[in-house]
């Protein structure tokens, strides 16, 4: 599904990733860890098209397509999501309208018809209690006051809502307490599907505990450095990344 | 509108144009180009209006004859040839006044039905009394019957004259004075049209009265003159949204609103503005130059005043409450957006006379483009203003790097015991917000008009429903082609 060849990305004219090589094919779900400042965000930024990170060299491509000369955009139309590390806030603008707005421009991409208000309303109502979000909330302004736990509980609403074929999670599991990663964890479960993929971007073992990786990566130096399944995450939670002889970079 | 949001919706994306931007072939009765006391006679003449009225034109004229042009704002713009322009343009069939839409001629119709307002679907549909002023002289009214039974009174000005003169005689400049300033004065002296509206002792206005605009000639200024009285314990909701032709000089429109509030009474005041901004190049566009005032006269009288504006080539306005009555309150509540060349200097006054009262004041402005937009505000609070209260919040929103956003907040308290709050922001469209609303899957545009909407709900949440359908769509047309 997703293709990465010898990326290469510089933010602010500093070069991040290093020709970084990865592949994930439908079904799976793939983990990277690595020490701060390795590149695990850059990645997701890189594939989402986000503006500021540039792409020196290398490939990415999505189900045949070339994805960087997509729009952030379309990318999302093509079926990529990201859940984000900092989720930020929209003032004024209430969840329901958001998401509304947004599976209507996902629709209008695929030529497919726009949901009816009353549909959306179900729809949105039965993932946030899948998730076990209080149905208020969605009245609020995106993440306008939502703790750091409920923002990313707000990402995985988002998530099932919008259903993607591959989903990004950065560092979706900092900040929730044990009740609420286990929430997150089933919802991101729920993705899982012979037609989907799912990268996890995290530093800790728990969550691995739940959502149970096919492949485990360490991303250190602008690179994937080492592959294994996930006994590696486990392993590198007892010796730590310099027990594996990767240097630590700083943040 | 419900019918112009309908029209809105059946129009193609087209970046940049105005939607509104066709001339209508209508013949037009024209006073002669200038301005001189033979012109406001023949204004006052054609208009058929009471003797004491040319009177108090006469007097108003002389005054402004003596006056300089003020430039003090933060504005920069041609200077208007006040001999270059006409007085008075009025459609050829008011000669023959209608009495009920039957009788209006067909033409007029099809203009009001291209932009949008088609009266039978006003009547039918959503309620709303109109009172339309093409050029200079109101066409139609409808509703006047169900109005009348509740003894409300609402009609252009020239009928008020004529059949209200008490009234009129009373309240006509109480607010704003012929001498006030430069653009008053011009008003008094040739205003050709406006509304009247009264609504009596313990009387909620059953409906939400709305007067539309339009400029038609090219160098017709539009001088409105619009007073509305709330007689004590009454309530009035008020709707004023504007529309104008392409053109290519200047137009200038210095309106004048009075309202005066009596004991326990409200008046909100709404205004959707869609002006011309002038091309992406600055040329052409309207020059708005208003003044607004209300006399909160009574004891825990309310004024609202809430405006939300895109166009004009240079606004300059600032919609003011005099809080006389004893607990009387104001509110301001406004958004501003410019773009490409548009300029906007544009606030509030906030006077604090009685004792206990307060004002609100939430200021929204946006600048895209090369566009400049000024905040400008008074708090005044006199000397036995007990207990005065206002907040205000002034937010700027700057999208790319060559617009500007200026604040010039004046507070001035001459009593101790006021509570004056004051809170500013700049900010501009975030990097992170956009890419988010990207990765969602909406476009540039879709998330500029989200974020802005979402900048501008205090003040859109207060527009009465049929605005605030429009006005959304508004913010989104109006920065069109801002980022990106």
């Amino acid at each position: 599904m997703l293709e990465i060849k010898n990326l290469h990305v510089e933010v602010g004219g500093k070069e991040i990733l290093k020709g970084l090589n990865l592949t994930i094919n439908s079904g799976e779900v793939h983990a990277i860890m690595g020490p701060n400042g390795a590149g695990k965000s850059t990645l997701s930024y890189a594939i989402c098209g986000k503006d500021g990170y540039e792409i020196t060299d290398g490939t990415v491509t999505f189900n045949g397509k070339d994805l960087l000369e997509l729009e952030a955009n379309e990318r999302a139309g093509e079926g990529i999501f990201l859940g984000l590390q900092y989720p930020v806030e929209i003032p004024g603008v209430s969840n329901l309208n958001f998401l509304k707005a947004a599976l209507n421009s996902l629709r209008k991409y695929r030529g497919e018809e726009e949901i009816a208000a009353v549909d959306f309303l179900k729809l949105i109502r039965a993932k946030a209690a899948e998730l076990e979000m209080d149905p208020e909330m969605l009245k609020r302004a995106v993440n306008v006051g939502f703790s750091g736990g409920e923002k990313k509980r707000n990402e995985m609403v988002q998530m099932a809502l919008l259903d993607p074929i591959f989903s990004v999670l950065d560092e979706t599991d900092s900040g929730l307490d044990i009740d609420a990663l286990r929430i997150v964890a089933d919802g991101i479960n729920r993705m899982r599907s012979p037609k989907k993929a799912i990268l996890v971007i995290t530093h800790y073992q728990r969550l691995l505990d739940y959502v149970v990786p096919d492949f485990v990566h360490v991303l250190a130096d602008g690179k994937i450095v080492k592959s294994g399944d996930k006994s590696l995450a486990i392993k590198l939670e007892q010796d730590g990344y310099s027990g594996l002889g990767i240097n630590e970079t700083a943040a | 509108m419900a019918s112009t949001l309908e029209t809105r919706q059946t129009v193609e994306e087209v970046a940049g144009d105005y939607k509104y931007g066709f001339v209508s072939d209508i013949e037009t009765v024209k006073a002669p180009k200038g301005l001189n006391e033979g012109v406001i006679r023949f204004i006052s003449a054609k208009k058929e209006e009471p003797e004491w009225l040319l009177d108090w034109r006469l007097k108003a004229y002389k005054k402004w004859l003596k006056m300089e042009e003020p430039d003090w704002a933060m504005l920069s713009y041609h200077k208007p040839d006040f001999q270059d322009i006409y007085y008075y343009a009025a459609p050829k069939s008011a000669d023959d006044r209608p009495k009920s839409l039957d009788d209006v001629d067909p033409e007029l119709l099809r203009v009001y039905e291209k932009l949008g307002i088609s009266l039978q679907e006003q009547e039918v549909l959503s309620g709303v009394a109109v009172d339309i002023v093409f050029d200079s002289v109101s066409v139609a009214t409808t509703f006047r019957e169900t109005l009348k039974e509740k003894g409300v009174i609402f009609c252009s000005i020239s009928e008020a004259a004529r059949d209200y003169p008490e009234l009129m005689k009373k309240y006509l400049g109480s607010v704003v004075p012929v001498a006030d300033n430069f653009y008053a004065a011009l008003n008094s002296a040739v205003f050709t049209d406006g509304t009247f509206v009264y609504i009596p002792k313990g009387v909620r206005c059953p409906m939400e009265l709305s007067t539309y605009f339009r400029i038609n000639e090219a160098n017709t200024g539009q001088f409105e003159r619009t007073i509305i009285i709330a007689d004590d314990d009454s309530y009035v909701s008020y709707l004023e949204g504007c529309t104008a032709p392409m053109r290519d000089e200047n137009q200038l429109h210095a309106a004048v609103v009075e309202i005066v509030v009596l004991e326990n009474a409200e008046v909100k005041y709404s205004t959707v503005q869609n002006w011309y901004p002038g091309d992406k190049d600055g040329k052409g566009g309207i020059y708005n130059f208003v003044t607004k005032r209300a006399a909160c006269r009574g004891t825990n009288s309310k004024v609202s005043w809430t405006q939300v504006e895109t166009g004009s080539a240079v606004t300059w306005k600032y919609p003011s409450c005099i809080l006389q009555g004893d607990g009387s309150v104001g509110e301001f509540y406004s958004v501003a957006i410019t773009n490409n060349y548009q300029q906007a200097d544009t606030g509030t006054k906030m006077i604090h006379i009685g004792k206990n009262t307060s004002s609100t004041i939430i200021s929204k402005g946006i600048s895209a483009g090369k566009a400049q937009n000024i905040y400008r505000g008074l708090v005044k609070v006199m000397p036995n203003a007990e207990n005065t209260r206002n907040f205000t919040q002034c937010d700027s929103l700057l999208i790319g790097d060559e617009c500007g956003a200026h604040t010039v907040p004046y507070i001035e308290a001459k009593n101790p015991t006021a509570q004056l709050e004051h809170e500013a922001t700049t900010s501009k469209i975030s990097d992170e917000q956009l890419f988010y609303c990207l990765q969602r899957g909406l476009d540039v545009e879709q998330s500029v008009t989200l974020i802005v909407n979402g900048f501008c709900k205090e003040v859109m949440q207060q527009l009465p429903m049929e605005f605030a359908v429009e006005a959304q769509k508004l913010l989104g047309i109006s920065l069109e082609g801002s980022v990106g």
